[in-house]
């Protein structure tokens, strides 16, 4: 089956994630990472890191459980779903993307699935794009001298394939879909789960509140800062420091040269030094 | 406000990059201090300025070199201005790294134009002595003035390409950034140019002196921007970045922004070298761009 060419993207719902790492694993089967060469994290079952240009999946394992000293981390109740979050993170492919913005070449483009995809023999490697993205998606490789973040698998999502990940995800927290579409599965899923009694439980780049929406959208059980995810006030756009910073260039110039030529006019005027040719190094 | 959280990662901009903002930042500033000295007006002030616009020249050679070598695919330097993907030209203004190659560029012609007519005024290059007839008069000062538009835009940009992004720090500094860069740039033009003055005996001895008071009055600028960029940074909650062992960076900055107005007022600070001033305030013009560039990416 061809996919339509209309917005395509992951709904991951983390409150059904293992923490298996499937998706890490036949994300870098696919696409040919090799991966980093393996380190101790010290932080719980996490011995990936980062998302970055080996790692498109990366799942975090965020542990909110009582410290040795009896202490209680987070608030109470621990429990309801919220002592040890896993979340499977990927490129969000933002429908208002900070890496598309600042990219000077070009070589991030949206596809006909609205998505957010590098071409690999247009970027240059100046990683731009690595300095705006809010996510720290993307990584550069150093081998091939470009920056590389998940593609929604392109190349299978071309052949009417789903990427990889989302075939792999052994629980279907990875949904894939097109959007209209996930986004009815994810309200209901929030629904169940609020009715439950998982009150913290809430949608992330459902609306277009971060990012103008996100094609790669998640069901978190706590805020997103947790995550790692900015919230709505850090949802910021890197284009928002463009006139500010033009302006306050520009002041600083004209004050400056209104400066200088103060400088270099009244000296004279003043008949300092005049006739004088003789080098100041004579002092 | 809440502070600002960030979780972006470092694009990883090292040493090629601290020394295209140091050089573009002073070939811009030295670009800019030949033109005022130009339209001042007074022909004593000559040997300065072309000796402004060689520096000018001068320090932009290493800035496109630098630039390429920090790509991770050099050899397509090029997709900067040419866009191999749809075809035309990339041009994206609201980019500033699209722009600024742009004005790189734009300002790379005026500057070396301008450097050609000051090497055959000085006698340096007789062959470029027509290019120099051309740009005396009302001719020249219009094109070092558009020029000079692109030479302060080449010191600003760097600011603004950094407060462009979702770093920390450089996008919490957002408006001072340009503006500082801008400041500075100018204040270690105008210490490269005491520098080279005072080892010159075509350079008017006034002129020197009024380079220095030019100087103050940037340095005086300069401090007010970093002044309300730390403010910026510190309302934003990421002060923290910019301080612990980059004090040692800001300490150098500081001697820089002091340097001088010590050698204007102190005894001891004019018996130092005369060439000690202008030094130290080009540290500082590095320091600075140091500080801001690996503290926000450590
Ligand atoms: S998450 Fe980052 S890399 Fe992915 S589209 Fe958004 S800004 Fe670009």
């Amino acid at each position: 089956m061809a996919w339509q060419e209309k917005p395509l993207g992951f709904f991951t719902d983390t409150s059904i994630c293992i923490g298996c790492k499937a998706c890490e694993v036949a994300c870098k089967e696919w696409n040919e990472l090799p991966g980093n060469a393996a380190k101790f994290t010290a932080d719980s079952f996490d011995n990936t890191g980062q998302l970055d240009a080996q790692n498109w999946r990366h799942v975090q394992f965020i542990e909110q459980v009582p410290d040795n000293t009896g202490m209680v981390v987070t608030p109470t109740p621990i429990a309801g779903g919220q002592a040890w979050l896993m979340m499977s993170d990927v490129c969000k492919h933002c429908k208002n993307a900070s890496c598309l913005e600042v990219c000077p070449t070009n070589a991030l483009m949206r596809t006909e699935f609205d998505t957010v995809y590098i071409q690999n023999d247009v970027c240059n490697g100046c990683r731009n794009c690595i300095s705006a993205c809010p996510y720290g998606v993307i990584g550069f490789n150093e081998d091939k001298g470009i920056a590389q973040k998940c593609t929604l698998c392109y190349d299978r999502l071309q052949g009417g394939l789903q990427p990889a990940c989302a075939k792999a995800c052994p629980t279907e927290s990875i949904k894939f879909g097109y959007v209209e579409d996930l986004h009815a599965v994810a309200d209901q899923r929030l629904a169940t789960l609020k009715a439950a009694g998982y009150q913290k439980a809430q949608l992330y780049g459902r609306d277009d509140k971060v990012y103008g929406g996100l094609n790669a959208f998640f069901l978190l059980m706590d805020k997103p800062e947790v995550y790692k995810l900015p919230n709505e006030a850090n949802a910021t756009l890197p284009s928002r420091n463009n006139l500010p910073g033009y302006v306050g260039g520009v002041a600083t110039a004209v004050i400056g040269l209104v400066a200088g030529l103060l400088a270099f006019r009244n000296g004279r005027m003043n008949g300092n030094g005049a006739n004088n040719t003789t080098t100041t190094n004579t002092r | 406000m809440p502070p600002a959280e960030h979780f972006a990662a470092a694009p990883e901009w090292q040493w090629w990059i601290l020394g295209y903002f140091f050089f573009g930042g002073i070939a811009g500033g030295s670009y800019a201090l030949g033109t005022l000295l130009r339209f001042a007006g007074d022909p004593r002030d000559e040997g300065a300025a072309r000796i402004a616009f060689i520096a000018s020249f001068l320090a932009l050679i290493p800035c496109p070199v630098f630039l390429t070598l920090d790509l991770g695919q050099p050899l397509r330097f090029w997709h900067m201005l040419v866009d191999t993907s749809e075809g035309g030209v990339a041009f994206k203004p609201w980019s500033p790294m699209s722009l600024g190659s742009w004005a790189l560029l734009l300002f790379g012609l005026f500057s070396f134009v301008s450097f050609l007519a000051a090497v055959a005024d000085v006698g340096w290059f007789r062959a470029a002595s027509p290019i120099a007839r051309i740009l005396r008069g009302g001719a020249g000062l219009v094109w070092s003035a558009v020029g000079t538009v692109f030479g302060l835009f080449i010191c600003a940009y760097t600011g603004v390409l950094l407060a462009v992004s979702n770093q920390p720090v450089w996008s919490d500094g957002g408006w001072a950034l340009g503006g500082m860069f801008l400041a500075s740039a100018l204040s270690g033009s105008a210490a490269l140019l005491l520098l080279v003055a005072r080892s010159r005996r075509d350079v008017d001895a006034d002129t020197a002196n009024r380079l220095e008071a030019a100087d103050r009055y940037f340095v005086i600028l300069e401090a007010l921007l970093i002044a309300i960029f730390l403010v910026t940074v510190a309302v934003a909650g990421t002060i923290g970045k910019v301080l612990g062992v980059w004090i040692v960076l800001w300490l150098v900055v500081a001697l820089g922004l002091l340097a001088p107005f010590a050698m204007a007022r102190w005894d001891v600070a004019r018996r130092w070298p005369p060439v000690a001033a202008p030094l130290l305030a080009l540290l500082g013009v590095l320091a600075l761009r140091a500080v801001v560039i690996f503290s926000a990416q450590s």
